[in-house]
């Protein structure tokens, strides 16, 4: 019997003295994972108490009227708090329903006066990346232009839209849309709101996920002819638009027509990178390429080499083919040659400050039209140094003949400076110098605003 | 031309495009090393420990280079056209580049939806989140916080783990050698660290300013104190009124040291440093920064050595 009791006593007791021995070991393992988040929240603390002090010091500096030590008496003793977590947050600190961060409220400062100094701006409803879960990228783009001095530019030109600029324009707002529309394709669209109403300057589908290495795109879009011709006027480096673009590529509107793209990268030797693309269009692109029936299209082909030089400098070639009916019949075809070389140097150490592009594009054109074809040849060199982190200056030799009369050339030249108050705004002057075949020269100032509101978009290359 | 002979024409060009095109061989995947490129040589590093041999890794930037502001370049496209998986910073920091080079380089795996597409930011303690409106009057700010997080050895575990996890879910066959290889870094890390803290622990609290606001997690994982920036907002230059601010604040607060990422122009930071007795010191914030900084571990290893000669030269 007494062993029937010893037996019950030790199987009724020594699980219990196991637990509490359990328990014990837990219980200390629990302590010291609290003291490690108490200490790692008092590390933070004292973060957030030196980043509001240096916040509060750098408003007075700024300010000259806050004393240091009423900086100090300010900035409420966190550290000691009995809730540092809550203390170092304004928004807990300040919940009426929690009687700590009631107790702590009044110490804490009001940074109204410090915001007001150049601090972030207040929280107007505490709006969220989350509100915009699914909507595609946003921006809007302003070019603002003026002009003056004297543009001198030939009747011929004026009539087929090549007039001078107005003293002031707002020459362009240019609303981007841009995202994944599922895993297998991306849309971008570009409106672009002129003085003449709203047009759609691209707008496209690019299939991503395309087998052997192909990229599709759908829509419409500017063709890859040269590397001006892909440019939107925002990233160009000039407020203008080489005179061979204007005489020979339809200007501004350019290759930019409703098609079909396809581009893969080719196989090369080691080190180059060889793209080609082929693009199918409805043929109606400016005054290039006009399509007076359905099987009126136009075609283009692309073939881009580049190849890394070192690892600072880079040349990229292009070689184009254009092929289309033109604004006097389907009978009547405009064939475009172009060859495009681009080189780049940029100081990786110090890619913000310094770069140099020098760009080259060369473009023959060979319209029919009567009593005779014309053959017409354009070109333009250009170079852009950046100075440093603000400031770049350019310069742009143009010549060309005119599609439509390739006896009468006109050359030009261009000197650009470019100030950046930041990456979303640009100010620009350009002095034009432009000699027309038949008549007086031009002499012109430009001067140019472009600033970028919403999503942050690459950087052309 | 008639329309018919256009089109011909067309057809012609098409069909010799599709058959030079359908020569080019199609690159082989399915036994060699796993191919990985990195947006960035830091993530770069940790994919090499974890990937060990049985990986190639290439990173796009290099760890001397500005992060925001690498050029889209062609050649780039190169290798992520190969690429089995393609390791991104996130959080907006490759948002000036990358976006175009995964469009164009006909690799449907990277693609943003694609199985070998790994944003390392999702494993990451992110600090600085903005909690109420973002607007471009902060500057170039990252709506999603900073994406300077690999900087704190705990996220560089977090990252290598998330690789390794993804690495073993692209190769099954190999799971357990990666997974070999994280638990490897993973107790050098812990060695390692515990090595950094005790360096450190002598100057706990010491307070410093930055160029750019690329240290967050650094100094938060060392104990040491932003007093402020020399850019007076994220991306933009230095101006002489804020300067002077800085200057002062220093003075008071008797800050003094300057950490400059080694693609800043120096010569702000070393007149600060004239006015104020600090130092300026060059430290590099990436694997690469400087020829021996060549693997994880020692990107730490000569952060803090050039901090604490700084730190013991300014006492």
């Amino acid at each position: 019997m007494k062993e029937a009791l010893l037996v019950f006593c030790v199987v009724l007791f020594v699980p219990a003295v196991l637990r509490a021995q359990t328990s014990v070991e837990e219980s200390e393992a629990r302590f010291k994972a609290l003291e490690e988040r108490v200490r790692a929240l008092e590390a933070e603390v004292q973060e957030l108490r030196a980043q509001r002090m240096a916040a509060v010091h750098l408003a007075s500096a700024r300010n000259g009227s806050l004393s240091p030590q009423v900086d100090s008496s300010a900035i409420p003793e966190l550290v000691g708090s009995p809730d540092p977590v809550k203390a170092a947050d304004p928004v807990r600190a300040g919940d009426p329903h929690d009687p700590v961060a009631a107790a702590l409220s009044p110490q804490v400062p009001d940074t109204s006066a410090v915001q007001a100094q150049g601090q972030p701006l207040p929280n107007y409803g505490g709006a969220s990346a989350a509100s915009k879960i699914l909507n595609p990228d946003i921006s809007m783009i302003g070019d603002f232009i003026g002009a003056t001095g004297k543009a001198n530019v030939p009747p011929a030109l004026e009539a087929i839209g090549q007039g001078p600029l107005p003293v002031l324009q707002m020459h362009e707002s240019e609303l981007g849309l841009q995202a994944i529309i599922d895993p297998y394709a991306r849309g971008d669209f570009f409106l672009t709101f002129g003085e003449s109403g709203v047009a759609l300057e691209e707008g496209y589908i690019t299939f991503t996920a395309l087998p052997g290495g192909f990229v599709a795109k759908g829509g419409k879009f500017r063709g890859d002819f040269g590397k001006v011709n892909t440019l939107h006027n925002h990233v160009l480096p000039w407020i203008d638009r080489p005179l061979v673009t204007d005489r020979l590529l339809a200007g501004e509107d350019g290759i930019d027509d409703a098609g079909l793209s396809v581009t893969r990268i080719l196989p090369a030797p080691k080190g180059i990178f060889l793209e080609g693309t082929a693009q199918v269009f409805r043929g109606d692109s400016g005054d290039v390429f006009t399509s007076s029936k359905r099987g009126d299209a136009s075609v283009l082909g692309h073939l881009r080499a580049y190849r890394d030089i070192t690892d600072q400098t880079n040349l990229d070639l292009g070689i184009s083919y254009a092929r289309g009916h033109n604004d006097l019949g389907s009978a009547f075809l405009t064939d475009l040659y172009g060859l495009d070389a681009t080189l780049r140097w940029t100081p990786l150490r110090r890619t913000i400050y310094h770069n140099f592009v020098g760009r080259a594009e060369f473009v023959w054109s060979r319209r029919d039209q009567l009593p005779l074809t014309q053959r017409a040849f354009g070109f333009f060199t250009s170079g852009d140094y950046r100075l440093n982190r603000r400031w770049t200056v350019g310069g742009r030799f143009d010549r060309s003949g005119r599609a439509r009369a390739a006896n009468l050339i006109d050359d030009g030249f261009s000197g650009v400076l470019t100030y950046w108050p930041s990456e979303f705004s640009q100010v620009r002057g350009q002095y034009r110098f432009t000699h027309f075949a038949e008549g007086p020269d031009g002499n012109e100032l430009l001067f140019q605003f472009i600033f970028v509101l919403g999503a942050h978009g690459a950087h052309p290359f | 031309m008639k329309f018919s002979q256009l089109r011909r024409c067309l057809c012609l060009a098409l069909l010799l495009s599709s058959l030079a095109l359908g020569m080019c061989a199609m690159p082989a995947h399915a036994a060699g090393k796993l191919k990985i490129v990195t947006a960035t040589s830091d993530l770069a590093a940790l994919a090499q420990e974890v990937g060990g041999d049985r990986v190639d890794v290439e990173s796009i930037a290099k760890g001397y280079q500005d992060p925001h502001f690498v050029e889209a370049k062609p050649s780039y496209l190169l290798k992520l056209r190969q690429a089995d998986l393609l390791v991104v910073v996130g959080l907006q920091l490759e948002i000036g580049w990358l976006p175009p080079l995964i469009t164009q380089s006909g690799n449907s795996r990277i693609q943003v939806s694609g199985p070998g597409y790994l944003d390392a930011s999702q494993f990451a303690e992110i600090l600085e989140k903005p909690t109420g409106e973002v607007t471009r009057a902060q500057g170039d700010v990252h709506p999603f916080g900073n994406p300077h997080y690999w900087l704190d050895p705990e996220n560089g575990r977090r990252v290598a783990r998330g690789i390794a996890d993804k690495l073993a879910e692209l190769r099954s066959s190999d799971a357990a050698y990666f997974n070999q290889n994280f638990d490897s870094f993973s107790q050098r890390l812990t060695e390692a660290s515990k090595k950094w803290l005790a360096e450190m622990e002598a100057y706990r609290g010491r307070k410093v300013i930055t160029y750019h606001r690329s240290w967050p997690n650094f100094l938060k994982y060392f104990g040491l104190v932003t007093m402020g920036e020399i850019e007076p907002r994220p991306g933009i230059p230095p101006t002489p009124s804020h300067t002077l601010d800085l200057i002062n604040m220093m003075k008071r607060e008797h800050v003094s040291v300057i950490l400059v990422e080694p693609y800043f122009d120096p010569k702000t930071p070393q007149s600060i440093a004239r006015e104020t007795g600090a130092q300026a010191v060059i430290m590099p914030p990436s694997v690469g920064g400087e020829k021996e900084i060549t693997d994880y571990f020692k990107l730490f290893d000569y952060d803090l050595g050039l901090l604490i000669k700084a730190f013991q030269a300014t006492k």
